[in-house]
């Protein structure tokens, strides 16, 4: 049973392989053949992770082990991989939705030199390897060393134009933001090898183990693993980096937002989830700051002109989203909801590329307009996206975000009702963005109108699959309500949360929602983002270029509500304060001016002994009978 | 006994041997060659001495002559599992450091690279010597041959760094000599093959014997303290580094900084721990916030250094504090995880060494705001540094990771505050190096950078080299970790 899933090691390793080929071989492969080797290698692993998905659905569940990493006494951590049906679903998100950026890539980027296109590819699927070994990794040691992995590759596409250095510092943050979070990840690690001297998922989560832990830990460790998500999944506090992440080119951003590094957050608290459920304090947070980012992120996206900024920050808000899903129990709800925002966010970023690549390299959505008539297929597919994420029924984002806020609604209406606004809010911002880049008039320059075109195939390719999955993807998570046994995709995760339901079933068993309540809050997030919708579609259709600046609360909103002037006044300048305080004062005045300060005064007393060798006889007689004289002395006393 | 030519005696003696025919050959040529050949067959020796570990091997490890009639004191040397990986780092350092800097001519070479391999003996001899009094001697023997080297091969200000790192270092050295003496007063005699007999003895085994009264451990813990205090360094014992760091001739600050800080480390694991247990344990606390203290402010300095050797400086500060923590930690993890990064902090800082050295060779400059874009002139160079960047900032699947790692791990376990303080540093590390890597290799170039070339053969091989050890162990660091397993159980037996 075991050997079925043993090839599964190829899996990672083949994104590998293509990042060795094309790192090493950049200067001599030309851009067709490093652009093929990069895709392909990752079109390999998607076949490989469905023959995985295919086996685990048969019930080929397993621990792969590899070899051991760290084998000490007191800790052992071996190299193995975990395969199950959270961890096979997100091999198909990865690697599929990885391909399709592959494939756009080839075209997007073809204006690169043919050394930096090799490096582009081999960056992306050193990209793909870490994420895969994170979703792979059967303890909290082999996921950390792709939770870094990702960041680390994110720090190198973001800074792939290398010689820009606002692109330089952007990931530069994005690193160091992710390094904050990687050290409450850390000391979770180190929390649990403290406490149950092992950090294997099977293990930790056995009920022997469970029950070494005392409700502090679970919390404490849940807490800190938390910060870890916060980090590399963009909440407040650790959520700047994402937008200005956007410094990368935009298939990056298609990977970072929709198959990648973002979602890691989720995945590794889904992963946990027993720990999480035993942790009801945790669970408060996460809705809580997951609710905070939402609102706060859609806010930000209502007035940003840049058309990836709008994207990013309503990836922000949608992993808030998710963080609420988690925190009031809805697992899978979490986990659908990252599967569709894969697929219509990866659509929207490609989307917008192909808008960008039309444009001459132009993002700034009041240039655009009018975009309708010149790229057909860019059109329609974006607009799916649009409703997609605005959860405009049937398309992939109704179903999931409608299964986070009923969870959220029973877990407490408030909780409902500020996700409905946000809901709104979402709607309302990607119609703006998609009236005031598709809809209208043409507002951009003569040059760029006549350079409007439709985008080659290998880029319109991904979106019309993307696209495809954007509408359809929803369709395997139908609520009960509609039909039943619908939810095929609850229905295959089960086992990953059984334990949880377990626990929950036997603690506080909560009510379900009547099938008549679950109608109306359907209803009314519906027609709140359709309103939002129609009024958004209507007032920037007919968009028109102002010079005036904003006032008052639009200015607070376009400045993103401040928050990197804050922690640049509060966190960075002071710290910054402190190191010069150490290196001008402490080190130089203070340590150094002891040290050379007893150096001067050996010397000064040095000098001033000198006049004790005279030369003269007289005076040398005189101290020896002085010094015998105190030595009889002394010797009188003792 | 000594029927043998044992590894030990073959590790110091080689370098001594070849270091005296360097003073003796006079010409460059013949020192450079004679340095790399004898330095390559150390090696050879020493990788070889990793796989005779077996207790029935230990006529080749240990050896143990004694002359009659004597204080107390005999040429006692062997290798346990920490000499043995210190020795092979030493083994390692230097050939890599002579091909690094094989284009290099030093003026009167003859002498320098006599006095770089009578180091090379010395530091063997620290790791291998069983006996304080010949312990003291290799330690000293490791040391002088430097300040020659600074003094006379450095910078401009060389004078005042080398009389800086002499006074410091010395003033250690002195404080130690009269700890030795003290514990060997008070040490139990010890018969010799031949009847005869010592009413005192040097051996380490019976320091570990002494009788030392709990307060008489207090102070004698400190004297041997502040003398590895000051080789490592630990804050507030650490200024001489950055000064002599960015004075002397880069070869050898790749010893001061690759092998030499070891010293002190292995210092308190040879020595002092399991001399001292019950002051260690004492102290434990005092030390670690130490360290802690110096971690932090270490990192902080070295985020405002414009001067790329004084921010190697104080990253690797910041790098012994955690180690020299997790040593007073005294878990299994810990002890574990400063082994093998002892190891790895080696070949890592002479990787950043090699760097630094190959830009200011070519640019004529040091200092990071006076660079910008070399990346763009030599992208090779930029990919193999950052790789060894990486490492030094512990990124999973990079030697330092798992050391780290293990020492973090462990420090939790003794104090979690100690470990939430140790763990900024990683974040403040991330800082610095990054910083670093963006202003001095990304960007534009500058006119500076302008006549920068690509690396060389040798120097592509001596950097893929170490990149290449950076992934071995980082990938698969069980063969560092078995080799030191026993020594480290051992150890924490010590105080437990």
């Amino acid at each position: 049973m075991s050997n079925v899933l043993q090839i599964a090691w190829l899996i990672p390793i083949l994104p590998l392989i293509g990042f060795i080929i094309n790192g090493a071989g950049r200067n001599n492969l030309s851009k067709g053949v490093s652009g093929f080797i990069g895709s392909a290698v990752v079109f390999a692993s998607f076949l490989l992770s469905i023959y995985v998905f295919i086996q685990v659905k048969n019930g080929h569940t397993d621990v792969l082990h590899y070899f051991n990493f760290i084998n000490i006494e007191s800790l052992k951590i071996a190299f193995d991989f975990k395969l199950d049906q959270l961890s096979s679903l997100f091999l198909l998100i990865i690697t599929g939705v990885g391909f399709l950026i592959h494939v756009y890539s080839t075209s997007y980027m073809h204006e690169e030199p043919a050394k930096d296109f090799a490096k582009y590819f081999a960056f992306l699927n050193l990209f793909v390897f870490s994420m895969l070994l994170l979703v792979m990794g059967a303890n909290y040691v082999i996921m950390f060393i792709g939770w870094e992995g990702v960041g680390l590759c994110s720090y190198l596409l973001i800074g792939y134009w290398f010689r820009n250095n606002d692109y330089t510092i952007a990931a530069k943050k994005a690193f160091i933001m992710n390094r904050i979070g990687d050290l409450g990840f850390l000391l979770a690690v180190f929390w649990l090898i403290a406490k149950v001297g092992t950090v294997s998922f099977d293990e930790v989560f056995s009920t022997v183990n469970l029950a070494k832990l005392t409700l502090t830990d679970k919390t404490g460790i849940t807490l800190l693993l938390f910060i870890g998500a916060t980090g590399k999944s963009a909440q407040i506090p650790l959520y700047t980096w994402l937008p200005d992440a956007m410094a990368g080119p935009t298939p990056v951003s298609a990977l970072i937002h929709a198959a990648t590094m973002v979602t890691a957050g989720i995945y590794m608290i889904a992963r946990s989830n027993i720990l999480y459920t035993m942790a009801p304090l945790t669970q408060g947070v996460i809705a809580i700051v997951g609710l905070a980012t939402a609102v706060l992120a859609a806010t930000i996206a209502l007035k940003q002109n840049d058309i990836k900024k709008v994207l990013a920050y309503s990836t922000v808000s949608q992993l808030g989203i998710m963080f609420l899903g988690l925190g009031v129990g809805a697992y899978t709800g979490a986990v659908f909801h990252v599967m569709t925002h894969a697929f219509f966010k990866a659509l929207l970023f490609l989307g917008a590329g192909s808008v960008i690549h039309a444009m001459s390299g132009e993002q700034d959505m009041r240039n655009m307009g009018g975009l309708k008539k010149h790229m057909n297929i860019t059109h329609l597919t974006f607009l799916l996206g649009c409703l997609a994420i605005a959860g405009m029924p049937p398309f992939s984002g109704f179903f999931s975000k409608d299964e986070i806020l009923a969870a959220a609604y029973a877990n407490n209406p408030l909780l409902w009702g500020i996700g409905v606004i946000t809901a709104m809010m979402t709607a309302f911002y990607m119609f703006r963005l998609y009236a005031m880049t598709f809809l209208g008039k043409f507002r951009g320059t003569h040059d760029q109108e006549h350079h409007l075109h439709e985008s080659p195939f290998a880029m319109t390719f991904p979106l019309i699959i993307l696209a495809l999955l954007a509408v359809i993807g929803g369709w395997v998570g139908i609520p009960e309500v509609f039909m039943h046994g619908g939810h095929k995709l609850e229905a295959f995760l089960e086992p990953v949360f059984a334990n949880t339901n377990e626990y929950v079933n036997a603690h506080h068993p909560h009510e379900h929602l009547s099938p008549s309540k679950e109608y109306i809050l359907m209803g009314v997030s519906v027609a709140g983002a359709l309103i939002a919708l129609l009024y958004a579609w209507n007032k920037f259709s007919k968009y028109e270029k102002t010079e005036l600046p904003s006032t008052g609360f639009a200015k607070l909103l376009e400045n993103k509500w401040y928050v990197d002037e804050i922690y640049q006044s509060i966190i960075i300048q002071p710290l910054r304060s402190l190191s010069v305080f150490f290196n001008n004062v402490i080190e130089k005045k203070g340590i150094d001016g002891f040290v050379n300060g007893t150096g001067k005064a050996v010397n000064y007393g040095s000098r001033q002994l000198r006049w004790l060798q005279s030369g003269q006889v007289g005076a040398y007689v005189l101290l020896m009978v002085i010094g015998i004289l105190v030595l009889f002395i002394i010797q009188l006393f003792l | 006994m000594g029927n043998y030519i044992t590894f030990p005696e073959l590790l110091i003696w080689l370098p001594m041997l070849a270091g005296i025919l360097c003073f003796i050959s006079k010409k460059e040529q013949s020192a450079k060659t004679i340095a790399l050949i004898f330095s390559l067959i150390v090696l050879v020796i020493s990788a070889v001495s990793l796989f005779y570990t077996d207790s029935k091997f230990a006529t080749w490890n240990i050896v143990n002559y004694f002359y009659p009639n004597n204080i107390g004191n005999s040429f006692y040397v062997g290798l346990d599992g920490t000499g043995r990986l210190l020795t092979f780092l030493t083994a390692l350092a230097f050939p890599v450091i002579f091909i690094a800097t094989y284009k290099n001519n030093y003026k009167n070479a003859a002498s320098f690279y006599g006095l770089m391999l009578l180091t090379q003996s010395g530091l063997m001899g620290v790791f291998c010597a069983m006996d304080a009094l010949l312990f003291y001697f290799f330690w000293e023997l490791a040391l002088i041959p430097v300040y020659f080297l600074c003094s006379k091969w450095g910078g401009e200000k060389r004078i005042q760094a080398t009389f800086k790192f002499f006074v410091y270092t010395f003033t250690g050295s002195l404080l130690m000599l009269i700890g030795i003496i003290y514990v060997y007063l008070h040490t139990p005699g010890r018969a010799f093959d031949d009847n005869t007999s010592s009413v005192h003895s040097f051996a380490l085994n019976a320091f570990m014997n002494a009788s030392l009264s709990a307060s008489e451990q207090n102070w004698l813990f400190w004297l041997f303290f502040i003398a590895f205090a000051v080789k490592m360094p630990i804050f507030p014992f650490h200024t001489w580094q950055p000064d002599t760091y960015d004075q002397s001739p880069t070869s050898v600050t790749m010893v001061l900084s690759g092998v030499m800080v070891k010293m002190g480390l292995f210092g308190l694991i040879r020595w002092l721990i399991p001399i001292f247990p019950l002051a260690t344990v004492k102290f434990s606390h005092i030390i670690i916030i130490l360290s802690v203290i110096g971690i932090i402010y270490a990192s902080f300095i070295a985020i405002v250094q414009d001067n790329l050797k004084k921010l190697v400086a104080y990253s690797s500060i910041a790098h012994i504090g955690l180690m020299c923590a997790a040593i007073f930690a005294m878990n299994q993890l810990s002890v574990q995880g400063v082994l093998l990064q002892m190891f790895n902090h080696g070949i890592n800082i002479i990787g950043l060494w090699i760097v630094i050295e190959l830009l200011e060779k070519q640019t004529g400059v040091k200092h990071i705001s006076q660079l910008s874009g070399v990346a763009n002139r030599a992208p090779v160079l930029t990919i193999l540094l950052v790789i060894i960047a990486l490492a030094n900032i512990a990124l999973p699947l990079t030697n330092a990771f798992t050391g780290e790692f293990l020492m973090l791990s462990g420090l939790y376990q003794f104090n979690v505050w100690y470990t939430v303080a140790a763990g900024l540093g990683i974040i403040l590390a991330a800082v610095y190096t990054l910083n670093m890597i963006r202003n001095v290799f990304y960007g534009n170039t500058n006119s500076v950078v302008d006549t920068v070339n690509e690396i060389s053969f040798n120097e592509k091989f001596i950097l893929g080299f170490i990149v290449c050890l950076i992934f071995i162990i980082g990938i698969y660091p069980q063969p560092v970790i078995d080799l030191t397993k026993s020594a480290v159980t051992e150890l924490i037996t010590k105080i437990k």
